[in-house]
C-alpha cells in the first residue's frame, strides 16, 4: 500500500490535487462558482511545471466540452470541470463526447441551476444531464470527491466502457469546506491510473479514420446500441475498479454505501453530503433501538437497480431524498428510479419521495430525526405521509 | 424493418460511429447530390490546377499536370472550380480568348454538351 499523507484540504482543492496527480494530457476548462478553484489551482499546477499537461483557456463551457472532445479524439488523456450553468452550456456537445465514445473525466460541483440565480447546493445541474450518457459517479465528502476522481479515470478508460465520467460532490458543503484527507503520493496514483491507451486516434496517421460521420437512418440506430452496451458493463468496472482501489489505498467502494442497512426497517435513500448528516442521526436512533439506515447511491448512472432492489427488499418504509425540483409533477429522479426498481418484487416497501435542500438550504440532523420518525410512524400505520413532499420549505 | 440484412449488426460496428479506416468517401458516390455540373474545355484550360487544388472533394481528374475532366461520381456540383478559375474570371472582364474553361451547366443536359 502506498504511503500516505493527510492534508487539509477543501473539496475543490483535494479535486485539483487528484488531477495534479493524474496529470492528464489536456485540461480545457472555463471557470464558475463553485468549482472556480478546481481548475484557478490546476493552472497553477500548470505555470509551476507541477504536470505536464495543455491547458486550453476558453471562452465557455459550450468550447470547454468542444476542445475536450477535439483532444480526447486526437488520442490525449482529457480532464475538466464545471458547475451548474456551466453543464448546462455544455449539454449540446456533452452527447457528443458521450456518443463519440470520448473517456473524458469531468468533476461537476453541483450547484442549482438558473433562475432564481443561486451559487448553492443542489443536483439539479448533473440530473438534468443524467441521460447525456455520461457516467454519473456522486461523491459524499472530500476524501471520496478525490478517491473518486482517480477512480473514475479507470472507469472511463476501461476497454469494455470507454465513456466519459461525470465525478459530482456538492456546493460549498463539500468544495468549500475543509477536512482532512488522506492523499497518496504521486507515484501510487500514475500507477493506478496507467498510462492512457487511446484505441483509435486521430493523430495516429497511420491508421486514419473518422469520427463524428453523419449517421442516418441505416446506421445511428446500431451506434446507439453499441453506446447503450458500454453503458450496461460500467457497474461491474466500477465494483472491480473499487476493488483494485481498496487493495492500492485502503479504502473500499462500490456501487453504492449501505449504512446500517441490513436488518433497518426504516430506510432513507440519498445522494451527497446529507449522508454524513444521516449517518450520525441513524447512530443516535439506534441507539433508542430503533431499526433506522442509510443506503446511499454512489453511481447512479447507469443505475445499478438490480443491487439496490435487493438491498432495498428488506426494509419496510424507505424514504427517497431528491434534492433538486424534477418539475415532473411526481416526485425526483432519485425517487421515479428507486420505485421502478422495487416494482418487480413480489412485497415492496412503502415508499416515499422528499425533495429537500433546494438552492443550498440547509437540512439539519433534527429535519432527518423527524424524517425517520415519522417515516416509522407511516410504516407501523400511525401516521399518514403523502406519496411524495417538500422538507424545510416554508409552507 | 432492421434496416438492409447486408449491413453489420451493431456488435460489429466500431464504437463511438467511428470509420476506423480511411478513404472510405471513395465508395460513397455523392454526384447524385448535384443539380449543376461542370463542364470542361480543353481548348480554353491553361492547366493552372487552381481547380485541382481547391475541388473540396478531389474530384478536377489531372494526369501529368493537365487537367483531364472530372470525376462525376463524387462531384457534388458546388461550382468552386468554376468560380475560381483564372480563364474564366479574364474571359467574365473581356480579356478572353478561348471562351470559358469550366462552364457550369444543368444537370439534366447531355454529359459533354459545350
Amino acid at each position: 500500500m502506498s504511503n500516505v499523507t493527510i492534508k487539509a484540504l477543501t473539496g475543490n482543492e483535494a479535486a485539483a490535487y487528484a488531477m495534479k496527480q493524474i496529470d492528464p494530457d489536456v485540461v480545457a476548462a472555463y471557470p464558475i462558482t463553485p468549482a472556480t478553484e478546481i481548475v484557478q489551482i490546476f493552472s497553477d499546477y500548470v505555470n509551476n511545471g507541477q504536470v505536464r499537461t495543455e491547458m486550453i483557456l476558453v471562452e465557455s463551457e459550450h468550447s470547454a466540452m468542444s476542445a475536450c472532445i477535439g483532444a480526447s479524439a486526437a488520442g490525449a488523456r482529457v480532464m475538466t470541470g464545471t458547475s451548474s450553468c456551466g453543464l448546462a452550456l455544455m449539454w449540446e456537445v456533452l452527447y457528443v463526447a458521450a456518443s463519440t465514445r470520448c473517456p473524458i473525466v469531468m468533476c461537476d460541483v453541483n450547484r442549482a441551476l438558473s433562475a432564481p440565480i443561486n451559487i448553492h447546493c443542489d443536483h439539479s445541474d448533473t440530473m438534468g444531464a443524467r441521460d447525456s450518457g455520461w457516467v454519473q459517479l456522486y461523491a459524499e465528502n472530500t476524501q471520496e470527491a478525490y478517491d473518486t476522481l482517480i477512480q473514475a479515470v479507470r472507469v472511463a478508460e476501461d476497454p469494455a466502457v470507454r465513456l466519459p465520467v461525470m465525478v459530482m460532490f456538492d456546493g460549498f458543503i463539500i468544495s468549500h469546506s475543509m477536512e482532512g484527507v488522506q492523499v497518496a503520493d504521486d507515484a501510487a496514483v500514475q500507477k493506478f491510473v496507467g498510462p492512457f491507451q487511446p484505441v483509435r486516434w486521430l493523430l495516429d496517421t497511420d491508421h486514419p479514420c473518422t469520427v463524428g460521420a453523419l449517421d442516418l437512418q441505416d446506421y445511428c440506430f446500431e451506434h446507439k446500441m453499441t453506446q447503450a452496451e458500454a453503458l450496461r458493463a460500467v457497474p461491474a468496472v466500477v465494483q472491480k475498479v473499487g476493488k483494485e482501489f481498496a487493495a492500492a489505498f485502503g479504502r473500499s467502494y462500490d456501487l453504492f454505501e449501505a449504512y446500517r442497512l441490513d436488518d433497518a426497517e426504516t430506510v432513507l435513500v440519498m445522494i451527497g453530503s446529507t449522508a454524513g448528516t444521516a449517518k450520525d442521526v441513524i447512530d443516535e436512533l439506534r441507539g433508542q433501538g430503533k431499526k433506522v439506515g442509510l443506503l446511499r447511491i454512489r453511481l447512479f448512472r447507469p443505475f445499478p437497480a438490480a443491487q439496490l432492489r435487493d438491498a432495498l427488499a428488506k426494509a419496510k418504509v424507505v424514504g427517497v431524498l431528491d434534492r433538486y425540483e424534477s418539475f415532473s409533477g411526481t416526485g425526483g429522479a432519485l425517487y421515479h428510479e428507486i420505485r421502478s426498481a422495487l416494482y418487480d418484487l413480489p412485497a415492496r416497501p412503502r415508499l416515499h419521495g422528499i425533495t429537500y435542500g433546494i438552492g443550498g438550504r440547509d437540512i439539519f440532523p433534527a429535519d432527518l430525526r423527524q424524517l425517520y420518525l415519522d417515516l416509522e410512524a407511516a410504516g407501523a400505520g400511525k401516521k399518514d405521509l403523502p406519496a411524495t413532499d417538500y422538507l424545510g420549505v416554508r409552507k | 424493418m432492421s434496416g438492409k440484412p447486408s449491413l453489420p449488426t451493431y456488435q460489429e460496428l466500431a464504437p463511438g460511429g467511428v470509420i476506423p479506416e480511411g478513404g472510405t468517401a471513395t465508395r460513397y458516390q455523392t454526384g447524385g447530390w448535384r443539380s449543376v455540373r461542370p463542364v470542361f474545355h480543353a481548348a480554353a484550360c491553361v492547366h493552372c490546377l487552381t481547380c485541382w487544388i481547391l475541388c473540396p472533394d478531389s474530384a478536377v481528374k489531372a494526369k501529368d499536370g493537365k487537367v483531364t475532366g472530372y470525376d462525376y461520381d463524387h462531384c457534388k456540383g458546388c461550382g468552386i472550380c468554376a468560380f475560381e478559375c483564372p480563364v474564366n474570371k479574364a474571359h467574365a472582364a473581356g480579356k478572353g480568348k478561348k471562351g470559358p474553361a469550366i462552364t457550369m451547366e444543368p444537370e439534366n443536359q447531355p454529359e459533354g454538351k459545350a
